[in-house]
């Protein structure tokens, strides 16, 4: 019987949760989490689960990596699964990451599923099969089994068919196939040009992928007289929370006035955002908004001044199209009071 | 956010751990944080090594919104 390992996260792992996010890698022989699912319909005997933390992962990825290939040294497997990750961003790119270095070292097929939000999605799509998933850890069932149809093809030897007919995310890859209909393509051709000619909806058999680029904001050129205002995803608020923004797939945002103050004091500030340990962020704020070092850069007259709020939101779960909006709601803000330029920081 | 920002004329740049994804998803100033729950400053440090950190970042995203960039840019911490 072929053999697999199946790589999770320290939260499916049942390490922990956010607290455990640094958890670094181990292997273990028991089938834990998602990997009994696995167990149930694969064609293939799962010889145990890695498990490591998101963070771990996220902040030494070359280092996590050459730390599972030494956990996996010596072990014969046959396919890499790893996920599913659903819509958690950071599971999602390292789920990529890994199975496209187990890839890469054992060229064997790995496959992952992820949320077509996961930024993972568009930084490993090209490289593996991705299979696409559910928002939330309640579609693991289905997830799962998409999972193990795609693996028990590709152990069986059998034709794997297309991104839409077997439901992962497309990875640019062209192969020549005979139609059922048997059409030529200049048939094809001509159908869809009348169908354009008449104003009717056609299908391109040729989808160009636009890359979702923004032209590059002219820079400041004088620093010293220039208006800076702050962004962050981290969830940064005052510590009753007044705009109820949600602490995951937030669709509220505030902002808070800092003209009068040095610092963001831990007790006047916290953070609300549930994806990651809060510990630090309450204890003291700055790590996440520097108000403390922005007010003695533009003391040392490093730059003019800054805005007299900074604007938060949570950017964990959060949907692109609801971040969007939000941006779009807070420019107008910056536009009014003559912003040069802006600082986001992400967590 | 960020691209809306950029998008509306206004330099931006994005201090972040997850250096890969800010470029995925089109950052084209980038200044990297030391973690995710603590970006600018690990809380089994010092304050004042913190402190210091967390000034020296923010100074080199300040001094990032200047740069006359041509291509998505890592600016050096």
């Amino acid at each position: 019987m072929k053999k697999a390992v199946v790589y999770i996260n320290q939260f499916f792992g049942q390490i922990g949760g956010e607290d455990k996010a640094d958890f670094a890698p181990v292997f273990k022989k028991e089938k834990i989490g998602p990997a009994l699912e696995f167990a149930k319909n694969l064609n293939a005997e799962i010889i145990g689960t890695v498990i490591c933390g998101d963070n771990y992962m996220g902040s030494n990825a070359d280092k996590a990596v050459d730390e599972i290939i030494e956990l996996l040294e010596g072990k014969e497997f046959d396919i890499f699964l790893a996920g599913p990750a659903f819509q958690a961003g950071r599971y999602g790119v390292a789920c990529g990451t890994i199975c496209k270095a187990i890839k890469a070292k054992y060229n064997i097929p790995v496959i992952t599923s992820m949320n077509v939000e996961n930024p993972g999605v568009e930084m490993f799509k090209k490289d593996m099969y991705i299979l696409k998933g559910g928002n939330i850890a309640s579609k693991m069932r289905a997830d799962v089994a998409a999972m193990i149809k795609l693996a028990n093809k590709i152990l069986n030897n059998e034709e794997i068919g297309s991104a839409q007919d077997e439901g992962y995310f497309g990875r640019g890859i062209r192969r020549q196939v005979w139609r059922e209909d048997l059409k030529p393509a200049s048939e094809r051709m001509i159908e869809m040009l009348l169908k354009k000619i008449r104003g009717e909806a056609f299908e391109t058999e040729l989808p160009i992928p636009e890359p979702d680029r923004v032209p590059i904001a002219p820079p400041i050129k004088d620093l010293s007289k220039a208006r800076i205002a702050i962004l962050d995803t981290g969830g940064i608020v005052p510590v009753d929370n007044p705009d109820k923004i949600q602490s995951a797939s937030a669709t509220r945002w505030g902002r808070y006035n800092i003209e009068n103050i040095d610092s963001l004091k831990s007790g006047v500030y916290k953070t609300i955002h549930a994806g990651f340990d809060p510990a630090a962020a309450d204890a003291d704020p700055n790590v996440v908004v520097p108000i403390d070092v922005l007010k003695t850069l533009n003391k040392e007259g490093v730059y003019g001044s800054l805005h007299p709020y900074f604007y938060t939101t949570v950017g964990t779960g959060t949907t692109q199209a609801e971040a969007m909006r939000m941006a779009n709601e807070m420019i107008p803000y910056l536009k009014e009071d003559n912003v040069d330029g802006v600082i986001m920081v992400s967590t | 956010m960020v691209k809306e920002v950029e998008k509306a004329g206004i330099p931006i740049v994005q201090m972040c751990n997850l250096i890969p994804v800010a470029k995925t998803v089109g950052s084209n100033r980038i200044v990297p944080t030391i973690s995710i729950p603590y970006p600018l400053g690990d809380p089994a440090t010092p304050k004042e090594t913190q402190w210091k950190l967390r000034y020296s970042r923010t100074k080199t995203a300040l001094l990032s919104l200047t740069a006359d960039i041509t291509e998505q840019t890592v600016f050096p911490v």
